[in-house]
């Protein structure tokens, strides 16, 4: 069938902030169906609240809305675009489950909006248990024994009936949040009534465990003709019982026979026809026992996911555009294969590589492990192509960034600590470093099969790191000839690895490589296994001789290097910057090379650069590329610290950085120098100091003063940082940070209490320099820049204090030589302007301000690097006048995954937690902070019970934010402390029990959700715990929480915007035209 | 463990050097390259392999060892194996010994620790080529001379290497249980198989759907066949060039004179094709894996589909009773054709798949059906896919 005619609009959601679950994965997807849609003539609105996205970007829909995706606004939006269709297969569960919720409302059928993708009915089926199971029996599929409930009354019997270990699984919640495994009845009652809590349907389904069965995923698309094709089969290597998106996985599938496998297929073919998928895409997962080879259906995901995303960069087929063009009705068979261009898309990959991916941890973020279970708890991923599982698993594992050059040891003190029993336990309950447990195990002599009893690891994969043991030892033994390196080289070994184990340095190795002639090769990922011939430039590195990499002869050729895994600190913001850069420079008639890892982003989408290198961004790897691509330069700035880290060796190796030269960018990491720098300039700063050992650090932080704020040296994301407020807190920390560094150094810098922290992006070519953004914190300065809300322009700063910012950020940006972006932070205490931290690089916040002004930085900095001026790239006078204010506010907020991690206290920091962020665009700043607040989840109250507890440094503030909620007709409730202190001036409010006064107490009122609101700021060093209940059963209550004076003093000022009116929508495209400049 | 030294020379003089990883010798064949992710075993043990050496692109072979259900016949008649690596520990429940062990006891030369890839791109880009593989001479210059010494598959009978030398009856079903057979059959169809090389999965196939099932060697006369009284005739896959098949084209004349219900399978649709008139011609380097698309003219649908075949038949060369049913989408190659006016259908591919999807098993029905009304049942089944 042809595309439908019928329709002319469609409304495409996006999946909002990245959370853990819902990653940059769901920008690729949308980005890439908007795209195909788009070609086929369809007018397409989007709603997307994150910023920080590819498919927000005004040129791709007709209509971009960064609103909140709540039904309430989505409805609005129907209202007035009127779409024809909803395509919400797109957007993650997010989208699902609030196209069901449009449904459910009636507003589809109110305004005669189509589902397509996914009728209401398929995705009703494969989300709610109950009528899964059901489905599936009727087609004759086997499923683990299961039981639905929604309280706890018979959960005994259950227990029984099922056998333990049980699994808990709470309907319609992304990445399984809120479910577990439990052993015992106790942790079985535990786990329930969390689930309950978490499941917005209250209703959670208890299971047979199919723990260390085998698990599968098939990533499978039909269309309305009842054409069916599997797309890739991945296996995992984490058996079931760890969350498949925190599970090491391998495509294709490897250890099955073709009758398995194919049986497999048989029953996923049949699981999508009953549930009635027939124009989309879907993840259909398996377990296998892998004593029997008994096969259950796990689950079935009736839209593009992460899996998928994951399928499409492993294989070439890009599911999402295929899903969004089966949704206006083409069926497979009438598209073609891109890669190919002859064949059609209606047939199933072949790959002759293999896939691993391998996701990433921040758990040192939240001090505390978790062990692996079916919540994904990861919050990035890497993917690596190879020959053999060997190379391309060593290939992840170094492209992770977590310091392993591959399948290497943890340090020897840590596992020397783990005795038998210890090391027996880690085998049996997984943690984030479960493989390096298993490659001590069987440094200890332990079997593969033995591993495999205690792990449920298949033997296969235990015998190929045995393999990798066993050669590792090879090259410890023998003598190194051109040989013996090579077949290191085919099984992935890096030149790290290699010198490591043979004592010599990396370059070292690597010059004997050069030597013998031992490099790269580069092959195609090309869907057909070479069957036919492949006109996309997508290739991966290995050592297997034939390179079909040609060398473009084109004379203009840039590199940009990505940003590798997502981790908390460096996100999609930074993939966004690179996919800009390159787009920028493809305007100006550049040939592109794009070097990253991670599978989930629009960058590693084949075609958006003129050549993408899928590898590890190692010095070695990337090396690899330049030399096979010579290309003019290459561009550092773009991918966050990842590439930065690089520029040293690259430069040294006669790389050309093209930009902010590597000299700069070492000034402005040097402390020292940089002070230096700041004086000449009359740029003030917190007094700092260096120290290289624990007595070291008592002296430098007693000679600033009390607080300090101290941190290592070279940090992402604030990783470690802390604001310590006397000696025991500077012993205690440089105890920890000085055992744990090779290099240990901390840099100590005074603190400065309740000031205001600002954020600035800047642009510059080396002779001019643009101040694009000076967005203002909400939160003070203590609290990380990433994890701070912040509204554009700023709301309290006078001009006077803007006009330094700017003054002193140009003549900062000319003393650095700056060539394309810059981000400063500041504070500003008792009307002195600080200067924080310079990071001559694209940051976090480049997204948000080129959504807010219209002027896309990245791109403006893309072509100021290839050597344009930039007064030809800015609307005209700009330069001149500096930005007009714009007409409207925008504030960013950020969203914690507090939740994932049971038992963390939801409070901020210097060390950054958020995931992601959203952007709200509104009229003034109150509005912008309120839809702010909705679109990350936690609508404002307008009215209700207010809860409020705060530090005595807050009192003062507390009485205007007291007030003005009385005001707001808000009623309050306080403990004894801060009831006396309102009574006290003259502020009615009721009383409740501090915890162990009596009963009920705060926490049960939080518990009975009695309350609207709860303002609760721990106070600075002590009697944190005693607000940590408070804070913590709010957030697993999901009671709106403000840990946070200043926020509290926005959220007041919010919610009084909020009464009386309801927020309104705007398009990116009726924005801009307001704005005193012309925007493209 | 020592590294026994392989290398594998092609006509044009390229020449790998890699790894013995099953028995040892010399084999001269034609080098085939097989697309296929999983199914080494059935590939191996595929008779229609017959003198060919099969380079597999995926590159790790051997994973799951080797199993006892899945063998396609009594032994490997291939001339070689070609991978990228060889797995020397399988993990399978269904394991019973590794490939590798296998190769060495069926007496099969291979190599691994070859770029297949770029072996696959010299095959796609000049064509099927012969080549051998040597574990004792290392000599490259030698080992050309004699490659191109060695007969080429052109006009070579291969079928009689690997037909059964009598007829024998066949009883086992696939292992699980397929939806939808077997078909409601008033009494057991005898079906005779003509064995070219035939794969148990297509024995297996009939057998699931309800079927007796009589094997009878290549050389059967059409007398021979038609006095062991069958319902219906199958003709088998096999390897090789149909054209010297000249016994086998008379014996299915005679089939279709009779007008038994006839079905063909890939060398079967080519003797088919031969018999009916037409003629077949040789693909540059064939079609051998699991992932073809294949459009049903008759319904408008895709199925994925399993194939091995380096000739082909020119459908323009047929009487006009003869139409084009299937159509690969990747070539458009002509896949499958029916007889207006006789009882008789072929494809070019393997409905029986093993290895592959089993998308096309609704074939199997559909000869079931042309059985079922030629019983006299009129409520034919319908063609339940997979």
């Amino acid at each position: 069938m042809p595309k439908r005619t019928d329709i002319e609009t469609i409304l495409v959601l996006g999946s909002g902030p990245i959370v853990i679950g819902q990653a940059c994965e769901f920008d690729y997807s949308g980005t890439q169906g908007i795209k195909a849609l788009r070609e086929d003539g369809y007018k397409i609105v989007l709603i997307n609240s994150n910023p920080a996205t590819i498919m927000t970007d005004p040129g791709l829909s007709d209509r971009t809305y960064i609103e909140p995706l709540t039904p309430e606004t989505v409805e609005l939006i129907i209202a007035n675009e009127r779409p024809q269709a909803l395509l919400p297969t797109l957007g993650g569960q997010t989208a699902l489950n609030l196209a069901v919720a449009l449904a459910e409302r009636g507003v589809l059928e109110r305004y005669k909006v189509e589902l397509i993708g996914a009728p209401l009915d398929a995705i009703q089926k494969a989300e709610d248990r109950q009528r899964f199971k059901a489905t599936m029996q009727e087609i004759g599929l086997d499923l683990p024994k299961s039981r639905m409930l929604s309280d706890l009354s018979e959960l005994q019997s259950i227990a029984r009936e099922l056998g333990f270990p049980v699994v808990v699984r709470p309907s319609f919640t992304l990445g399984g949040t809120g479910g577990g495994v439990a052993y015992n009845l106790e942790e079985l009652r535990d786990k329930v009534h969390n689930a309950l809590e978490a499941s917005p349907v209250k209703k959670v389904l208890l299971e047979e465990s199919v723990i260390g069965w085998k698990e599968y995923e098939l990533e499978v698309m039909r269309d309305a003709k009842d054409n069916f094709v599997v797309v890739c089969s991945i296996e995992n290597i984490d058996p079931m019982g760890v969350h498949t998106g925190d599970s090491i996985t391998v495509a294709p599938s490897q250890t099955l026979t073709d009758r398995q496998y194919q049986a497999m297929r048989d029953e996923a073919r049949r699981a999508i026809s009953a549930i009635g998928v027939s124009t989309g895409g879907c993840n259909v997962q398996f377990a296998v026992d892998p004593r029997t080879g008994r096969r259950t259906i796990i689950e079935i995901n009736p839209r593009v996911s992460r899996s998928s995303a994951l399928a499409s960069k492993a294989t070439g087929f890009p599911i999402a555009k295929f899903a969004a063009k089966l949704a206006v009705g083409y069926t497979l068979d009438e598209m073609s294969n891109d890669i190919t261009k002859k064949t059609p898309a209606c047939f199933e990959p072949s790959i002759d590589y293999v896939v691993t991916k391998v996701p990433r941890f921040a758990f040192e973020k939240f001090g505390k492990e978790f062990p692996l279970d079916t919540a994904m708890k990861s919050v990035g991923e890497v993917m690596a192509c190879g020959r053999t599982f060997k190379e391309s698993f060593q290939k992840a594992l170094r492209g992770l960034e977590t310091g392993k050059a591959g399948f290497e040891d943890l340090p020897k003190e840590i596992r020397d600590s783990w005795d038998e029993s210890t090391l027996l336990r880690k085998l049996s309950i997984p943690y984030s470093d479960r493989l390096f447990v298993v490659r001590e195990a069987l440094r200890r002599g332990l079997s593969p099969a033995e591993l495999n009893r205690m792990t449920g690891i298949d033997a296969w994969f235990l015998d190929q790191m045995k393999d990798l043991l066993d050669f590792e030892a090879r090259l410890e033994a023998e003598k190194l000839t051109p040989e013996l390196l090579r077949e290191a080289k085919r099984q992935g070994f890096s030149d790290r690895q290699v010198a490591r184990l043979i004592g010599k340095k990396e370059s070292d190795v690597r010059a004997l490589r050069k030597r013998w002639d031992i490099i790269p090769s580069y092959k195609l990922v090309d869907t057909c296994a070479a069957e036919f011939e492949a006109f996309t430039p997508y290739y991966y590195s290995t050592y297997d001789g034939e390179s079909e990499a040609q060398r473009s002869k084109k004379a203009k050729k840039i590199a940009i290097l990505g940003s590798g895994p997502n981790r908390i600190g460096q996100g999609i913001e930074f993939d966004y910057a690179c996919v800009h850069a390159v787009q920028a420079l493809r305007e100006l008639g550049y040939e592109t090379v794009m070097v990253n890892c991670n599978p989930e982003t629009v960058s590693t989408d084949y075609d958006i650069s003129d050549r993408l290198y899928f590898e590890p961004l190692t010095f070695e790897d990337v090396m690899g590329v330049l030399e096979n691509e010579k290309p003019q330069g290459v561009i550092v700035q773009f991918g966050g610290q990842t590439p930065l880290n690089l520029t040293r060796r690259l430069s040294e190796a006669g790389v050309k950085i093209l930009g902010t030269s590597p000299k700069s960018t070492d000034l402005a990491e040097d402390r020292m120098r940089f002070g230096a720098v700041l004086k000449k300039l009359g740029i003030a700063a917190p007094a700092y100091g260096a120290a290289r050992s624990p007595k070291e650090a008592l002296a430098v932080a007693r000679r600033l003063g009390y607080p300090v704020m101290v941190r290592p040296s070279y940090v992402l994301g604030g990783r470690a940082m802390e604001v310590v407020f006397d000696d025991d807190g500077i012993r205690a920390y440089a105890a920890k940070a000085f055992a744990a560094s090779e290099h240990p150094e901390l840099f100590i810098d005074r603190f400065l209490s309740d000031a205001v922290e600002v954020d600035v992006d800047a642009v510059s070519d080396g002779v001019d320099v643009f101040v694009a953004g000076i967005m203002e914190h909400i939160e003070e300065a203590g609290v990380h820049s990433g994890d701070s809300a912040c509204t554009l322009p700023p709301h309290s700063i006078t001009p006077g204090m803007v006009e330094r910012i700017k003054t002193s950020t140009k003549r900062l940006a000319r003393e650095l030589k700056i060539v394309g972006l810059m981000n400063l932070q500041y504070a500003i205490k008792d009307g002195v302007l600080y200067l924080l931290e310079a990071n001559p690089r694209a940051s976090r916040t480049v997204p948000f301000v080129s959504k807010a002004t219209g002027l896309p930085l990245a791109k403006i900095a893309a072509k100021v690097i290839a050597g344009k001026r930039l007064k030809t790239l800015l609307p005209p006078g700009i330069l001149k006048t500096g930005l007009p204010d714009l007409p409207y506010a925008a504030t960013k907020e950020v969203v914690l995954p507090f939740i994932k991690f049971p038992g963390t206290d939801p409070m901020l920091g210097p060390e950054m937690k958020s995931t992601g962020e959203v952007m709200g665009l509104d009229v003034d700043f109150p509005r912008s902070f309120a839809k702010a607040q909705a679109a990350s989840g936690q609508a404002l109250p307008t009215s209700g019970l207010v809860f409020l507890s705060v530090r005595d440094e807050d009192k003062p503030h507390l009485l205007s934010v007291a007030g003005q909620l009385k005001q707001l007709g808000f009623d309050l409730v306080a403990t004894g402390n801060t009831h006396a202190f309102l009574t006290r001036h003259g502020i009615q409010a009721k009383t409740v029990f501090k915890l162990g006064e009596g009963k009920p107490d705060v926490v049960d009122l939080i518990k009975q959700r009695n309350l609207a609101l709860v303002i609760n700021t721990p106070s600075g060093k002590r009697a944190r715990s005693d607000g940590f209940s408070i804070r913590r059963t709010s957030l697993d209550f999901g009671v709106p929480i403000v840990t946070n004076i200043n926020a509290c003093q926005a959220v007041v000022r919010a919610v009084a915007a909020l009464r009386g009116t309801r927020l309104g929508t705007v398009a990116l495209q009726d924005l801009y035209p307001l704005l005193p400049y012309k925007v493209n | 463990m020592v590294d026994t030294p392989a290398l594998l020379v092609l006509e044009d003089g390229t020449v790998f050097s890699g790894r013995s990883c099953g028995a040892s010798g010399e084999r001269f064949g034609e080098l085939v390259f097989n697309t296929a992710l999983t199914g080494y075993q059935e590939v191996l043990t595929d008779p229609s392999y017959c003198g060919q050496i099969v380079v597999m692109t995926y590159p790790m072979i051997g994973n799951y060892g080797i199993t006892a259900a899945d063998h396609e016949s009594r032994r490997p008649y291939l001339e070689g194996f070609v991978v990228r690596e060889m797995c020397k520990h399988p993990s399978n429940w269904e394991s019973v010994e590794s490939a590798p062990a296998f190769l060495e006891r069926s007496g099969v030369p291979a190599i691994e620790g070859i770029d297949t890839r770029a072996l696959t791109r010299r095959l796609r880009e000049r064509g099927a080529m012969r080549g051998v593989i040597s574990t004792v001479d290392l000599d490259p210059k030698s080992l050309l001379r004699k490659v191109r010494l060695s007969p080429t598959m052109a006009g070579l009978d291969l079928a009689s290497r690997v037909t059964c030398e009598a007829s024998y009856p066949w009883d086992e079903a696939l292992p699980d249980a397929v939806r939808g057979w077997p078909l409601p059959f008033p009494l057991k169809p005898h079906v005779v198989v003509m064995d070219f090389g035939v794969k148990r999965g297509i024995l297996r196939s009939l057998v699931s759907l309800g079927c007796r099932v009589t094997v009878v060697p290549a050389l059967s006369s059409g007398e021979d066949i038609l006095a062991l009284r069958p319902d219906a005739v199958l003709l088998s896959n096999g390897p090789g060039d149909p054209e010297p098949l000249k016994e086998p084209i008379a014996a299915i004349r005679r089939l279709l004179d009779a007008r038994l219900p006839l079905f063909g399978i890939c060398l079967g649709h080519q003797l088919l094709g031969l018999a009916l008139g037409g003629k077949t011609y040789k693909l540059k380097f064939g079609h051998h894996g699991s992932n073809h698309p294949v459009k049903d003219l008759s319904t408008g649908r895709v199925e994925i589909t399993s194939q091995n075949h380096g000739f082909c038949v020119d459908l323009s060369s047929l009487p006009k009773e003869a139409s084009t049913t299937h159509v690969n989408l990747n070539d458009g190659t002509s896949e499958g054709l029916a007889h207006s006016q006789l009882p008789a259908f072929s494809v070019q591919y393997h409905p029986e798949a093993s290895a592959g999807p089993h998308d096309a098993r609704y074939l199997f029905t559909r000869f079931g059906n042309m059985l079922l009304e030629r019983m006299g049942v009129r409520a034919a089944a319908p063609e339940l896919r997979a």
